[in-house]
């Protein structure tokens, strides 16, 4: 997936309130990990109804960091977890360590 | 118009607050992380508009809505576009905006909730005509003062100024100064008993002293009345 991360939307939101963005760049770095091992516990567990719900949570920061190939991906692993197709998993792994180091080094 | 945020996800509320915040005439009063606080929340206050969350853990968007009785207009803002056929079969939802929620979206959105919620007839309390001094007191108006419900009887309020973005309410005994506007208010009070005589001001009619000119004497107050509000002013006095 050639798709990289960006902070195109984070920055128009602020539009220039550095304050809001140091605030919901906080926020992001402290939600987004809590998610993730949420989500990698719930698969492992094979609890993949829970997993979908986890995905789908994700999904909003996905789309936040302009990853418009991997929302799709996220609507449609959500889609196949909800009836235990697990096919997309290392596809969207990839793209949960590829926001990982780009929203840690916000 | 006010509004209220209710999502679970902090990084969806802190964006959707921000995006209140650019824009005008919209008055963002509370976030709530689940449908339960809100619920609570809207069994004391009165709201314009809430942005709402479907995919919510234990109680989902929907069944938020279904518990209320008279909801209030309610834009969902989601990460799931599946929900849109479900989401137009409640009059009460006015739009559907999927996460990330853009600037020029999100505007969009409010003006479109803006028009529902201007047609809405406010239904002031229904007060008999031919009831007492006892029953008037008896009804009566709640305001949020620092998250404080305060109840104020409508027969002690006698007069209401118009301030910037608030009003002051004048009662016998106390003056309340609260974030709301004077047409807000007039929707509230029973048109029997007050009256708009100004811009800037409501008056109780059966506060007045006396009437001079275009202004009119209420407790030590002189209230000015505006010429085209002195025609139905004269229409409720008892005049000799």
């Amino acid at each position: 997936m050639h798709e990289v991360p960006n902070n195109t939307y984070i920055k128009q939101l602020a539009n220039g309130n550095t304050a809001f963005e140091e605030k919901l760049i906080a926020i992001v770095k402290r939600e987004f990990p809590e998610e993730q091992a949420e989500f990698i516990k719930n698969y492992k567990y094979k609890n993949y109804i829970t997993a979908a719900e986890n995905v789908h949570k994700l999904k909003n920061k996905i789309g936040m960091l302009g990853m418009e190939k991997g929302y799709q991906l996220a609507i449609d692993f959500e889609n196949d977890l909800k009836v235990k197709k697990t096919i997309l998993y290392p596809e969207f792994i990839v793209l949960l360590n590829q926001m990982e180091d780009f929203i840690m080094n916000l | 118009m006010n509004c209220i945020i209710i999502d679970d996800e902090e990084t969806a509320r802190v964006i959707i607050e921000q995006l209140c915040d650019q824009v005008e005439n919209l008055d963002l009063i509370e976030s709530f992380p689940n449908a339960i606080q809100a619920i609570k929340f809207l069994n004391k206050n009165d709201i314009d508009l809430i942005f709402l969350d479907i995919h919510m853990p234990d109680f989902t968007g929907f069944d938020f809505i279904q518990t209320l009785k008279n909801p209030p207009k309610i834009i969902l803002t989601t990460s799931d576009k599946n929900f849109a056929l479900e989401a137009f079969e409640y009059d009460c939802i006015v739009d559907y905006v999927v996460k990330p929620i853009t600037l020029t979206r999100f505007t969009k959105s409010v003006e479109k909730a803006k028009t529902f919620v201007d047609k809405v007839v406010a239904k002031p309390q229904q007060i008999d005509t031919t009831a007492t001094e006892n029953t008037i007191s008896e009804t009566d108006l709640y305001v949020n003062i620092d998250r404080r419900l305060i109840k104020i009887n409508f027969s002690s309020i006698a007069i209401i100024e118009a301030k910037g973005d608030y009003i002051q309410i004048k009662t016998d005994t106390k003056n309340y100064t609260v974030h709301s506007t004077l047409k807000k208010i007039q929707e509230k009070l029973p048109d029997q008993l007050f009256l708009k005589v100004h811009r800037s001001y409501i008056i109780n009619t059966k506060k007045i002293i006396d009437i001079e000119d275009n202004s009119v004497l209420i407790a030590k107050d002189v209230i000015p009345v505006s010429r085209s509000n002195r025609p139905e002013l004269m229409k409720r006095l008892n005049l000799l």
